[in-house]
């Protein structure tokens, strides 16, 4: 099993001139098996807020960062983003961040966070 | 030097239509499937039909805009026959409100997006130094959507009437209640076929910039245009994902019954006029910054200086684009969206005249102390800087909310927003057809005669639209058939209405130009020189025009405004001193052994499935379902093809090339045969090579 | 070969005026003919999947401005009728299923075309539970009255589940297709990165259901 870490000084940034990507620097499999049970892990912790009695804001504060984790989990590792060239990145998290500007916004305007 | 490797092929390749230039073993007369090999000859409607070119898609959007120009130009007189006097006679109310619509969706959508689509697709690669788009299949894709979409909107004349909600669609009005005809259903379904053109286009020259430039050509090395370009895409990128949400909603309400838009279930029309100005608002820098392009280029050209600031009018396109994102709420300030809103839209809408200041005062600079040459390129280019300044400074005014609360739905918007479209971007364009219409084609526009059409049509467009400011402030609404007596509104309307007809004359001398130009060039026989211009890009190192591999070899860049410093140093006052001759640096263009991308039926068939979609959505469900076998059709036997056909001839247009499949990459190459395939003399094992992968 | 195009360029810009034959950049699976050093495919998935996060947030937007505008007697809401406990299920069917995919793409990485085909299909199998979960639930929700058209609610509801579930159907056809092409042998090692390509195209609808599962399901 290849720690993911160990490979990151072999980095792929942007180089002019193009030269090959490194042979990829893989988690191995055990490593996608444990992100695998850890996602499995916080979505029971999500759904385990349905169960139990908690205010609107108690709710917010542990689904929102658990959504985010679980995003940015599957992001990094499964999607590879963590191991590849930052170009990547960029272009996604560019579109990401301005949807979520654009759009909150949008909901404001509609008095979507007004309490 | 022969590849070595004789991979096995992988057998028969279903879908994958065989070669039709006869290269099988029967000879060079033998078509195993007659009109349906794959297309082998360069010239000739069918080789147009299964292009991937660039140069070819770009000169076909240009040749497609233009045809939708005359029918946008056509819609426009009517507006203005109608408008010349109170009480028009010539269009009724609701005929009217047609052609008002289709006039602004087909002079946004149909000709300046796909103009600058034009020159994109033609100059972007050619400026990086690429020999194609890193998906040329996908180019041909777009193309033909764009062609299909712009045509089924179109054929909704015929069809039960156009679109009649406005450009700009608002919900509820364009709910089956208030737009019973089918005009709204060709307007929504037509626009995403060509917001498909676009998005799937946009991703193409991204890729294309981003990773196919020639050896040392840094990001900072780019000419302006392809950096306007880039941003541009980048908006086209974001921006149609949002109307698209927009355009389903509204035909889900339409067709299907939705309630997006139903007032009395709880919708809020505001809904709409976000998510349509979301996308609306970066779609007007959609508009203008290729044009901005084309004028950073050609200024510095004719007035013989280097680009005032390059760096400035890099970021500066760049800040437009980010900004363009936080000010679409100035289209809705008399919709009640609050004041918090409105204030702070205000205020982004001022800082956005920023960037485009910069760009101003750098080409103004560009030019002062310049030798300055004004061919009809230049003019135009002129023109595009001063008209663009006016309609700039309208806009400021209607960034603030109070005046702009007098301002909207008036006239005044109408002549703020032609000056930047049309004064703006539409004069860049035609720029830019004088500029690159030898390297494209061979032979020059006429100058004369050019500048006959220039003037022409600087004169009447002010004469249309300047006096549109005074009509507006004095209160005449937009979007209205008609207008009274004893309003004052007379005089200014039928001033404007001359002044219609004066740019509809322009444009049939610019027409007329080219059929005259075309026809003196093929009397004299002989081609244009690479670079009649002594230009600065890389574009003009290739012969005019230009060959089908671009370039022979790839040239190797080590400054901003390359070809410029192959021809000239500098003294030590810092003034151009020649150091080669033209001839010397323009590549011959005479390579033989280049390998190009194949052309493919599958793009144009794909893409003829949708409008058929289309017609099915609204008339009979069956149909749609046809329609969508055949994209899903077209789509697999995409995939399947292998981007290079493996039987392909060598020549100069052989059929071995740099681009892979679809998106999905089922088409791809592989790289170690393509490096040794490119720098080896061609065999037919290379192709073959090339095919094991898929 | 890419280090012999890196050493032809530099050679030649020393010397002004003669051209270096360097092979046009051109598009490679993932070995580095490109000015950044990665594949035009793969930054063309990536480059797609910027977009779908605007084409996705908008639509998740509808709903979060439409769910709890109802009108007095229009039908059911949504939130009336979740069943969390079954969303759950089919939320973390989906999940492993992103699992499975990276575990098709190791195996096919590693050459193993057995043991990539068995993930590829087990990928598949998984979205298509989730698919099956996904009718079933809407079915209920019908006969318990909220069809698509009912309720402002009810639509942004359908169109973003909808949406998502179109996508999630056209990622089971790319997997099924690539299934069959490793069976005809044509998903040799060198194109491994046509599974990752499609891999991330999956995985961006998990991450998709993610949000939805949290935003449009969990919160109140």
């Amino acid at each position: 099993m290849t720690e993911a870490t160990a490979h990151g000084a072999v980095q792929q940034d942007q180089v002019e001139g193009g030269h090959a990507e490194p042979a990829h620097s893989h988690p191995g499999d055990g490593r996608y098996v444990q992100i695998a049970l850890i996602l499995a892990v916080l979505t029971a912790i999500e759904v385990g807020t349905y169960y139990v009695e908690l205010s609107t804001a108690a709710l917010l504060a542990v689904l929102m960062p658990l959504m985010v984790v679980k995003f940015a989990m599957v992001a990094r590792w499964f999607m590879h983003l963590k191991f590849d060239s930052k170009m990547f990145s960029r272009v996604f998290v560019g579109g990401l961040a301005l949807a979520m500007f654009v759009y909150v916004i949008l909901l404001s305007t509609f008095g979507f966070f007004a309490a | 030097m022969a590849i070595t490797e004789a991979p096995q092929p992988l057998g028969p390749q279903p879908l994958a239509l065989p070669a039709g230039d006869g290269a099988g073993p029967d000879g060079p007369d033998h078509q195993p499937l007659g009109v349906f090999t794959r297309p082998r000859q360069p010239t000739g409607l069918r080789s147009w039909l299964t292009s991937v070119d660039h140069k070819r898609i770009g000169i076909m959007y240009g040749m497609a805009a233009m045809f939708f120009l005359v029918i946008g130009g056509v819609e426009g007189l009517l507006i203005r026959s109608q408008l010349a006097q109170p009480n028009g006679k010539v269009l009724g109310a609701d005929l009217y409100n047609q052609v008002f619509t289709m006039h602004g969706v087909t002079m946004i959508f149909l000709v300046v997006i796909p103009l600058g689509a034009a020159f994109m697709n033609y100059l972007m690669p050619l400026q990086v130094g690429a020999r194609d788009v890193a998906f040329p299949r996908l180019n041909a894709f777009s193309f033909w959507c764009f062609l299909f979409g712009g045509l089924f909107l179109n054929s909704s004349w015929f069809l039960g009437g156009g679109a009649d909600g406005g450009w700009f669609a608002y919900a509820p009005n364009t709910n089956p209640v208030f737009s019973p005809s089918h005009g709204m259903d060709f307007y929504a379904i037509g626009l995403q076929i060509t917001g498909i053109a676009s998005l799937v286009g946009a991703i193409n020259l991204i890729v294309t910039v981003l990773n196919m430039r020639a050896p040392g050509m840094s990001l900072m090395k780019m000419p302006v245009f392809t950096w306007m370009a880039l941003v541009t895409q980048f908006l086209l990128l974001f921006a149609i994902p949002v109307i698209t949400v927009a355009l389903f909603l509204l035909s889900f309400d339409r067709l299907f019954d939705a309630n997006f838009f139903n007032v009395e279930a709880g919708a809020d029309p505001l809904l709409w006029e976000h998510l349509f100005w979301i996308f609306g608002h970066p779609e007007v820098y959609i508009l203008i910054l290729p044009a901005f392009g084309i004028v950073s280029e050609v200024i510095p050209v004719f007035s013989r200086k280097p680009l005032f600031g390059y760096p400035f009018m890099v970021f500066s396109g760049i800040a437009i684009g980010f900004m363009g994102w936080g000010v679409w709420a100035h289209h809705m300030f008399a919709s009640g969206v609050g004041p918090i809103s409105v204030a702070a839209f205000s205020v982004s809408t001022m800082f956005i005249a920023v960037p485009t200041g910069v760009k101003i005062l750098n080409w103004l600079a560009t030019m002062y102390g310049g030798k300055l040459k004004f061919t009809v390129a230049m003019l135009f280019a002129v023109g595009t800087v001063s008209m663009f300044t006016i309609g700039g400074l309208s806009g400021v005014t209607h960034a603030v909310a109070p005046s702009d609360l007098q301002q909207t739905d008036t006239y005044y918007i109408v002549a703020h927003f032609h000056y930047v479209i049309f004064g703006g971007a539409l004069l860049g364009f035609f720029s830019g057809v004088y500029f690159w219409w030898p390297k494209a084609f061979g032979y020059r526009l006429e100058e004369g005669i050019g500048k006959v059409n220039f003037w022409m049509m600087l004169v009447g467009f002010n004469i249309t639209f300047g006096p549109m400011h005074i009509l507006g402030l004095m209160g005449q609404p937009r979007r209205t058939y008609t207008y009274a007596e004893g309003y004052g509104f007379n005089f200014w309307n039928l001033v404007a209405t001359i002044g219609a007809f004066l740019i509809a004359a322009s444009v049939c001398v610019f027409f007329w130009n080219v059929v005259v130009s075309r026809k003196a060039h093929r009397r004299a026989g002989v081609a244009e020189q690479a670079d009649p211009w002594d230009a600065r890009s890389l574009e003009w190192m290739v012969p005019s025009p230009t060959p089908a591999h671009n370039f022979d070899e790839s040239p190797t860049v080590t400054h901003l405004d390359e070809f410029w410093h192959r021809k000239y140093g500098e003294d030590e006052r810092g003034r151009p001193v020649r150091i080669a001759a033209t001839a010397e640096v323009v590549q011959k263009g005479d390579a033989t052994d280049v390998h190009l991308p194949s052309p493919s039926y599958w793009p144009i068939v794909a893409a003829l499935g949708l409008p058929i979609v289309g017609y099915g959505l609204i008339f009979n469900l069956a149909l749609a379902g046809l329609g969508g076998v055949l994209v899903v059709a077209g789509i697999f036997g995409w995939g399947l093809e292998p981007s290079v056909d493996a039987d392909a001839v060598h020549g100069a247009d052989g059929g071995h090339g740099p681009g892979p499949g679809g998106p999905d990459g089922a088409g791809g190459d592989d790289a170690p045969a393509e490096a040794a395939a490119l720098d080896a003399a061609p065999t037919e094992a290379a192709a073959t090579e090339v095919v094991t992968g898929g | 070969m890419a280090d012999t195009a890196v050493g032809s360029q530099v050679a030649g810009a020393d010397v002004p005026g003669r051209e270096v034959v360097t092979p046009s950049p051109s598009p490679a699976s993932g070995h580095g003919h490109t000015s950044t050093g990665i594949s035009n495919e793969k930054l063309g998935m990536w480059v797609f999947l910027g977009s779908e996060c605007l084409l996705f947030g908008a639509l998740i937007s509808t709903y979060l401005l439409y769910k709890s505008r109802v009108v007095e007697g229009a039908g059911p809401a949504p939130v009336d009728l979740y069943d969390i406990p079954f969303t759950s299920v089919s939320s973390f069917v989906l999940l492993m299923s992103s699992l499975t995919m990276v575990l098709a793409l190791s195996a096919f990485n590693r050459g193993d075309h057995q043991r990539g085909r068995t993930w590829l299909v087990t990928t598949a199998l998984l979205g298509a539970v989730f698919i099956s979960g996904q009718v079933y639930e809407f079915t209920s929700f019908v006969r318990e009255g909220m069809g698509f058209t009912t309720n402002v609610a009810s639509s942004a509801f359908f169109t973003l589940t909808g949406f998502h579930g179109v996508h999630v159907s056209l990622g089971i056809i790319m997997l099924m297709s690539l299934f069959v092409m490793s069976l005809r042998g044509r998903l040799p090692q060198e194109r491994a990165e046509t599974v990752e390509i499609v891999g991330l195209y999956w995985h961006f609808v998990d991450v998709v259901w993610i949000l939805i599962f949290t935003v449009v399901y969990l919160v109140p």
